[in-house]
């Protein structure tokens, strides 16, 4: 790098940011700064913009928010009618609240899973512990996508599911599962699951296996000593875990598309069928700035508040 | 201590629930018949059928090039972002810089997609850029929002980094540009190897995003297998699902093989 360095261009680039009064530092921390302002901050406050505008016939499909009013004054034309029709039309209350649920729900299940294979991989002895992890971490990197997909094949009228258990007698007609809310949480359930298991395995791997011992010699059983020790130990891993699956769970737009019937309503998917399917922008945008607040901000201050309290390792 | 039976079949019907779909796609990639569901005969018919659709091949080209572009620009992105929030210490607009560095970490895709095709939109139509939208805006979304994930890693692995190796460049005489090529990053190396990884995954992966985003001509493979699957379950999703799960299976088991042997020369060689 010395060559770099001590090259002409860059001792004069150097010099002349310098005399620009820009110090190398300056330019390091502008460089991400201006990037994420442009297009990480600034589309916010387009959305906001947009959100107040009404759709029109128009490329693009929304109204100006500046006008020249027939004085030659200047109009603001902001109105609030997309945010009172979400207050006012239950379909969107009703699907803020249900993928609310619907991600509780999988977050649920999705650690009763995770927790035994978490707990299990933590006291392999390697390498089973390496290549049971692989095992976990594969399936995250093939596609979301065709994981997806894959359970459209399973859960279908004649697929896998209802052919092993017609088969085994468990049931004597085929369950409808594709296209229910079901269907949903089991997907999410699956594609997240991994979200679940790395930061469990991380925490509990961790826990020192003397804890154990100490409680055995005392005389607890295998279930005493999991519920008084290993459970309240594992907390951290717990909420880290819960936090990476719920979170991105709210706002699943492709698993209620793929798995979802026309009643699985979550919020992700109306704000979609808002822009592709009726192609209002306005109301788009609304339902984008009431998910900001209503999800994104709760979200991020309890990560703040588990973070300040140490939980959140 | 005593080990019971529970765990381990616990841990075993977990795996179960991982791997079934995936060998079910597997396996009826290689059936005769349309159907996903019953076996009709062992066949290739549908690998071929996927290698003579044009708009698929196409798709994957573009996404390949999509994911290389954005990961390298939101691995330089992201690591000096990294860099400034880790070894700069105070300056104006450091909050600012810490969240919207960890934001895009919870936001939804939605959200991300929406917001984005707005901002290309109002600046096409004040600036006149970008002139409509296609590979450069998927970049330009897929780059900020792996930035993100690039700046996590990078940042951790600088905080447990030993800060005396750089001070001891300084004392040395070597200059600020000198210490983060020589000794910084070369340190943190494996980290942002990780990050590109991560980085370029995840563009690969992009649905909701890239569909917001792009503009006639420009569709990504997610977006093109979307489309097809939409309609229902066909068997040649499943034969390019198959070929993608065998390429990350092959790199996966490669790396484990080299960090379980780097693992056991590091422990014998103490």
């Amino acid at each position: 790098m010395t060559a770099l360095t001590q090259s002409r261009p860059w001792r004069w680039t150097a010099r002349g940011l310098g005399v620009l009064g820009f110090s190398g530092r300056t330019l390091v921390i502008a460089i991400p700064m201006l990037w994420l302002l442009v297009f990480f901050l600034v589309p916010f406050f387009v959305l906001g913009r947009i959100s107040l505008a009404e759709p029109i016939l128009a490329r693009p499909p929304y109204s100006p928010l500046f006008d020249r009013a027939p004085d030659g004054s200047l109009e603001i034309l902001a109105n609030l009618d997309n945010y009172r029709l979400l207050w006012e039309d239950t379909l969107y209350r009703n699907a803020y609240l249900s993928s609310i649920r619907i991600a509780f729900v999988s977050t649920l299940f999705a650690l009763l899973i995770g927790y035994p294979i978490a707990y299990y991989i933590a006291r392999s002895p390697e390498p089973r512990r390496t290549i049971l992890l692989l095992l976990v971490i594969l399936p995250f990197w093939t596609s979301f996508l065709l994981r997806v997909y894959a359970w459209m094949g399973f859960l279908q009228r004649e697929g896998l599911v209802n052919s092993f258990l017609l088969f085994t007698g468990i049931i004597d007609a085929p369950l409808i599962m594709m296209q229910t809310t079901f269907a949903v949480q089991v997907g999410i359930v699956y594609t997240y699951l991994p979200f679940m298991i790395l930061p469990l395995y991380a925490n509990l791997t961790k826990l020192d296996e003397a804890f154990f011992e100490a409680s055995a010699d005392l005389g607890a059983s295998p279930l005493v000593t999991f519920l008084t020790v290993t459970l309240p130990l594992s907390v951290p891993g717990i909420i880290a875990g819960c936090m990476l699956v719920f979170i991105p769970a709210i706002g699943e737009y492709v698993i209620p598309a793929l798995l979802g019937g026309p009643d699985t309503l979550m919020i992700g998917r109306v704000l979609w069928d808002e822009f592709f399917s009726a192609r209002d922008w306005p109301m788009a945008a609304a339902v984008a700035i009431v998910m900001l607040f209503l999800v994104v901000a709760p979200v991020m201050w309890l990560q703040d508040w588990l973070d300040r309290r140490g939980l959140n390792r | 201590m005593k080990r019971g039976w529970t765990l381990p079949i616990l841990a075993l019907l977990g795996f179960v629930f991982l791997y079934a779909p995936i060998v079910a796609l597997v396996v009826f990639s290689f059936n005769e018949s349309r159907l996903v569901t019953v076996w009709a005969g062992f066949s290739t018919r549908w690998y071929v059928a996927l290698f003579n659709d044009r708009q698929i091949l196409q798709a994957a080209w573009i996404s390949l090039q999509v994911a290389v572009a954005s990961a390298t620009l939101a691995t330089v992105f992201g690591v000096l972002a990294a860099f400034v929030l880790a070894r700069l210490g105070r300056f104006r607009g450091r909050l600012l810089l810490t969240g919207m560095t960890t934001a895009p970490l919870v936001m939804p895709e939605v959200i991300t997609g929406l917001s984005l095709l707005l901002l290309f939109v109002a600046m096409e139509q004040v600036l006149g850029w970008p002139g409509g939208r296609g590979m450069g805006t998927i970049i330009i979304a897929h780059t900020t929002f792996c930035l993100a994930f690039v700046a996590v890693i990078a940042q951790s692995r600088l905080r447990d980094m030993d800060e005396s190796l750089e001070e001891a460049a300084r004392d040395l005489g070597a200059g600020p540009v000198r210490v983060f090529f020589d000794i910084t990053l070369p340190v943190i190396a494996p980290a942002i190897v990780a990050g590109w990884l991560l980085a370029f995954t995840l563009s690969l992966d992009d649905l909701v995003i890239a569909s917001f985003v792009s503009g006639p001509g420009a569709s990504t493979l997610p977006m093109v297998v979307f489309s097809k699957v939409r309609l229902g379950v066909s068997p040649d999703v499943n034969a390019l699902a198959t070929i993608i799960i065998a390429v990350v299976a092959l790199s996966i088991a490669t790396a484990g093989v080299i960090l379980y042997r780097q693992n056991k020369r590091r422990a014998q060689g103490r």
